[in-house]
């Protein structure tokens, strides 16, 4: 059962990350990225980090992908075109890419006691994971809530500057 | 409980879920290099984020110990913040200079 859903879904994983490379356009390659994050929740769910997926498929499928689709709607994105840039980069990374893909499959497979290790059956709960955010972890946690207030306040000045020196030009 | 049923037929060794997320931040660093538009390569980041974030809940798993997701939840928050500025930064990008593919956006080239 464990190993259908994964192969499954990291199949959904995989074809989702191949088809964003080969898409041409931004809306395809965005949605494409939407399978893999949805893919990613089920086998953060697989791994029994239940609290994950959930974020995972708001956070990130939810949240920062209708970002990215609002902003390829919004500035009317069209088809990219391939440059000579492009193709220097696929002819000199993709060999370096599969090297390294390589090194680190190498590196994996070698581990030791890593490739027994099965799934256990003890998962690691919402509660463990809230206890530790909430009392080791408590200045961290509040410091990413001003990153994020910083973040939005950076991004409304940002997106509002370039209309502001529109109104002021004419 | 329905995971834990899940859970009573797991032999997927842990190797494998590492592999994926290899492969995924991999096919993240082909996108980052081979694509030309500014959105598509911003995306290629995230796809890298979340290759790592696999991993990271991977040996939380092994280890049995919840640092690790609480790291992927940082991540998270940190990703989300990132898209945020990210964006705007490309709509102002968008704004000056009518265009979205990184060749013509060389500025700050020498």
């Amino acid at each position: 059962m464990h190993l259908v859903l994964f192969l499954i879904f990291a199949g959904f994983c995989l074809a989702g990350a191949i088809n964003l490379l080969i898409q041409r356009h931004p809306i395809t390659s965005a949605l494409s990225l939407i399978v893999v994050m949805t893919s990613l929740a089920v086998l953060y769910l697989l791994l029994g980090a239940e609290f994950l997926a959930a974020a995972q498929v708001i956070v990130y499928a939810g949240a920062i992908m209708v970002l990215f689709t609002f902003v390829v709607m919004l500035l009317n994105a069209s088809r990219e075109e391939r440059t000579l840039g492009s193709r220097a980069a696929a002819v000199l990374g993709f060999p370096a890419i599969v090297v390294i893909l390589a090194l680190i499959a190498t590196v994996i497979l070698h581990a030791q006691g890593l490739s027994t290790a099965a799934m256990r059956e003890g998962i690691t709960s919402t509660q463990d994971l809230s206890t530790v955010l909430f009392t080791n972890l408590l200045l961290p946690f509040e410091v990413t809530s001003v990153l994020i207030l910083v973040a939005i306040l950076g991004a409304v000045a940002l997106a509002r500057r370039g209309a502001g020196e529109g109104t002021e030009g004419q | 409980m329905n995971i834990a049923s899940v859970h009573m037929f797991s032999d997927v060794p842990l190797s494998w879920y590492l592999l994926l997320s290899a492969a995924l931040f991999c096919l993240g660093v082909v996108g980052f290099l081979i694509k030309r538009n500014l959105i598509t390569v911003f995306m290629s980041i995230e796809l890298m984020l979340n290759g790592v974030n696999l991993s990271f809940v991977t040996f939380a798993h092994q280890w049995h110990a919840v640092k690790g997701q609480i790291f992927v939840f940082f991540v998270m928050m940190v990703a989300a913040a990132e898209a945020a500025v990210g964006l705007a930064i490309i709509i102002a990008v968008f704004r000056a200079r009518s265009t979205l593919a990184v060749d013509r956006i060389d500025l700050m080239k020498l």
